[in-house]
Formats: C-alpha cells, sequence, structure tokens
C-alpha cells in the first residue's frame, strides 16, 4: 500500500504496524502511515476509530504496544539497544516532545498565565532562552496568529477562538518537526473555526509539517496533500484529497462522508 | 436570680494585665504561622509523593493522615509535650512543642487538600505540559503547582482560620498565647465575664480579619475556567 521507494530520511513520520489497546479494547490494530517534510496530512473516521489515539502516540502521550514510531529517524517510545527495546523514561520522552508540537481540542492553555507566559514557558523551560529573547519570540508569534492586542490576556479573558490561537502559538513558537493538531476546532463556536483555520491554512503555505484530526470535511480537503480514513483501528483509504473526496469506492468511507453531511458539517 | 443583679461589671484588671493579651494574641499568631507553614511544607511533599509514589508509600501516607484526623488534637498536644520526652525522645520547651505539633496535625489535613487539588487538575493541562516538553519536575513546578493551589485557595482559607484558632489549646501546656492570657488574669482576679468581654472580640476580629485577606487572595488568584 505504501509507496515506500524514498530512504527513511525523506520522512518525517514513520508509523509501522502500530498497535495499541486500552485494556481488552485494541484501538489501533497495525496502522501504517508516511509523512513527509512539508506535507499536510488529515486523518479523519469515525470516533472510535482511533485517530486520536494515533495521534496522542506520535508524542508519546499515550504508550503503544507494538509496532513502530519514528519521528525525524527516532524510536519516539522506546530506546532499542541491539535488538532490546525498552519504554524511554520522563527527561527522554521530555526531550523528544519537545520536537512534536501539539494543540488540542480543548486549548489546554495554562489558565494562570496570560497568553504571552503560555508561549513563554516552553521556549524559557525548554529551549532555555533568555527572557527578553523568549518574550520577543513569543510576541512575534501571537501578532502572527492575530492577537497582538491579547498579550496580557488570561485564557478565561478570550474567546474559544483566540484561546485555540494562542495555542497554536504556543506550539509552534518551539519550532517542531512536526504539528499535531487533535480536531483543534471541535470545541469551537461555529463562527470562530474560520480564524483557527486560516492560522492553520496560513502554516501548511509555509511548509509546515502537519498531522490533523479533523471533522472539517472541507477544511480537509483543502489544505491537505493527504488524506487519511481510519477504521476500526486501522488505516481504510489513504491518497490526494481529490481521490479520497472523489467518486469512491470505500462502502465505509461513503457511508461517512454521507453522515456527516447529514448533519451539515 | 438577685446574683445576677448584683454582679457589677468591673474591667479594671483586665485593662491593668492587657499586656498579656495583646502579647498572647501576637504569639497566637506567630504559633498559627510558623504551625501552617510547616504544615504546609509536609503536606505539600506528601501530596506529591503519593500522587506519584507507590502503593507503600500511599499506605504510610494513608496511615499518617487517619492516625491524626481521628485522634483529637487536645491529646497530641499533650503526647508531644509530656509522651515523646518521657519515652526518651527529645523534649521542646513549650512554643516549639505545640509548633510541632500544630505542624504535623495541619500536615495530616493539608495532605488532603493538596491530593484532591492535584486530582482536580484537568489531564489536559499536564498533556500541554508535556507536549511542550517540560520535564516531570518542571511540570510539577509551572504546571501542576500553580493550578493547584489556585482550586485549593478556598478549602485553604478554612483550614488556616481553623488552625489559627486551634493555637488556643497551647494554653493547656502553659504556652502564654492569647487564651493563656485569658486565663491567667480570670484564675488571678475572678472577671472572667470581662476577661472574656475583651477576649472573644480579639478572636473575633483577628479571624475575621485574616479570612478578609485571604478572600482578597482567592479574588485575585481564582481560575475562573480551567
Amino acid at each position: 500500500m505504501h509507496t515506500s521507494g524514498n530512504s527513511d530520511a525523506a520522512l518525517l513520520v514513520k508509523v509501522r504496524a502500530l498497535s495499541k489497546s486500552f485494556g481488552a479494547n485494541q484501538v489501533l490494530k497495525g496502522v501504517d502511515l508516511d509523512v513527509r517534510a512539508g506535507e499536510v496530512v488529515s486523518v479523519i473516521g469515525a470516533s472510535g476509530s482511533g485517530k486520536t489515539t494515533l495521534l496522542r502516540c506520535i508524542n508519546v502521550l499515550e504508550t503503544y504496544d507494538d509496532g513502530s514510531i519514528k519521528v525525524d529517524g527516532v524510536e519516539v517510545g522506546y530506546r532499542e539497544t541491539n535488538g532490546d527495546r525498552r519504554p524511554r523514561g520522563e527527561r527522554e520522552l521530555a526531550r523528544i516532545r519537545a520536537d512534536i508540537g501539539m494543540v488540542f481540542q480543548l486549548f489546554n492553555l495554562f489558565p494562570h498565565l496570560t497568553a504571552r507566559e503560555n508561549v513563554m514557558l516552553g521556549l524559557r523551560k525548554v529551549r532555555g532562552l533568555r527572557h527578553a529573547e523568549a518574550r520577543t519570540v513569543a510576541e512575534q508569534w501571537l501578532v502572527r496568529v492575530g492577537l497582538g492586542d491579547k498579550l496580557d490576556s488570561l485564557p478565561f479573558e478570550m474567546s474559544g477562538g483566540q484561546q485555540q490561537r494562542v495555542g497554536i502559538a504556543r506550539a509552534v513558537a518551539m519550532n517542531p518537526k512536526v504539528l499535531l493538531l487533535d480536531e483543534i476546532t471541535s470545541a469551537l463556536d461555529p463562527e470562530l473555526v474560520g480564524e483557527v483555520l486560516m492560522v492553520v491554512h496560513e502554516l501548511a503555505r509555509e511548509g509546515m509539517t502537519m498531522i490533523l484530526v479533523t471533522h472539517e470535511m472541507t477544511f480537509a480537503r483543502d489544505v491537505s496533500s493527504r488524506v487519511v480514513f481510519m477504521d476500526g483501528g486501522r488505516v481504510a483509504v489513504e491518497g490526494p484529497p481529490s481521490e479520497v473526496f472523489g467518486a469512491q469506492p470505500h462502502e465505509r468511507l461513503r457511508s461517512f462522508l454521507a453522515r456527516i453531511e447529514l448533519k451539515g458539517v | 436570680m438577685s446574683l445576677r443583679l448584683h454582679y457589677h461589671l468591673n474591667f479594671n484588671f483586665v485593662w491593668k494585665y492587657f499586656d498579656r493579651l495583646s502579647w498572647g494574641l501576637l504569639l497566637s499568631l506567630e504559633l498559627a504561622a510558623a504551625g501552617i507553614l510547616i504544615g504546609i511544607a509536609i503536606g505539600l511533599s506528601l501530596a506529591l509523593l503519593a500522587n506519584s509514589g507507590g502503593r507503600a508509600v500511599r499506605a504510610v501516607i494513608a496511615a499518617y493522615v487517619e492516625f491524626i484526623r481521628n485522634v483529637p488534637l487536645l491529646l497530641l498536644v499533650y503526647l508531644v509535650f509530656y509522651g515523646v520526652p518521657s519515652i526518651g525522645g527529645f523534649a521542646y520547651d513549650a512554643p516549639t512543642s505545640f509548633i510541632i505539633t500544630l505542624a504535623v496535625y495541619a500536615g495530616a489535613y493539608l495532605v488532603e487538600v493538596f491530593r484532591a487539588g492535584l486530582d482536580a487538575i484537568p489531564k489536559g493541562l499536564i498533556d500541554a505540559g508535556k507536549a511542550i516538553g517540560l520535564t516531570p519536575w518542571q511540570r510539577v513546578v509551572y504546571v501542576k503547582l500553580p493550578t493547584m493551589l489556585r482550586i485549593v485557595l478556598p478549602s485553604l482559607s478554612n483550614a488556616f482560620i481553623s488552625l489559627f484558632k486551634d493555637t488556643a489549646l497551647a494554653s493547656v501546656i502553659a504556652v502564654p498565647e492569647l487564651q493563656y492570657g485569658a486565663s491567667w488574669i480570670y484564675t488571678n482576679t475572678f472577671r472572667i465575664v470581662e476577661v472574656y468581654a475583651v477576649v472573644t472580640p480579639m478572636y473575633l476580629v483577628t479571624g475575621y480579619g485574616l479570612l478578609f485577606g485571604l478572600r482578597l487572595l482567592e479574588r485575585r488568584f481564582a481560575i475562573r475556567r480551567l
């Protein structure tokens, strides 16, 4: 199924035979996924299909049982020394996660910090930037996502759309190799979705490598270089948006898209 | 009935010995502050330990909490002051002994408060801390503690007021705090009504003042939405 003609080095994210269970419930049943630098890959599928779990495995917010996830050539969840595979310790995970950005469905801004401080925290404590430098970088990013007038606002003082844009700024300010976006507009009022998606569009144009789980089909079609449809813990269909959203032979995808359209999303 | 009619209030003795009351109140505040500060340190470290530690650690902490919670504070005060030295432990002067008792007592209550607070931190915030690459310790310092302290601030205020009032128990081991000052005056003058007519408002005003200050803090730091 995969055209792995390119060498591994060209791959930024390489997922192979990934499986993951929560207790007796196997959520991922052998997922393969390749993401090359600059690609934007949308993961779609019904709830329970494993798309969010897949995303959370990539930065090891969830551990995975079997298979492999390599980001820039490094196995993220395990340390491998001559055939021996051990889960990575928290300090190693912290180093690996620093290079993988993530934006969350519920924003998850630190509630006691202002917009600027939310963005600065990682720059200061993880990247080791001095206060003034971190402040400059944070402000640049907040201005770029259109929040130049909200630098000193606390999360509760901002709308959902503004909070989510802070969430994006917080992630990209770290200069990640890949950005993971987990249903980032699902918790937003419909009129606030556009301002967030615009920022993502902008990032895509600049070549940011992104994997996004989304229910916004129109957006997925517009922004993605590739769309992955997950069904029952596996990748069922994968291809360029024109193909995936075109005349489709795949039964489950067709009924999924029909359900989505019925809801008027 | 006639007795009551013939009782004449006389505050002279209270004013004469007022020094004992004002210095007593100051000592009460000092005892409370020291006990609470050490109690916070105990509570915070044990809560973090329980939060991340294994089953054995949690069991030991639970035993400590249950022991302290189910034994009267008065008994603990006696136990630490008279009991510990008599079985060969260290002997401390009365104020130090009481501060240790109050700290151990406060610690047991605050562990529970802090643990509840840690449990109430939305999981997404921890995820966000992980996602930007914070180490476990950095997540404690920059995410968990600031969020947790804001969540538990209202329960903390109640605990602090309670602990301030509990300093009155130090009188039983002759620590010259406010209640001891009061009992000294009335046992020497028999003017119990007058003494408490003065001492009660002193406790009341101080307690209310503390509460007012803490409420201001709450309003300043409350998290309106997580």
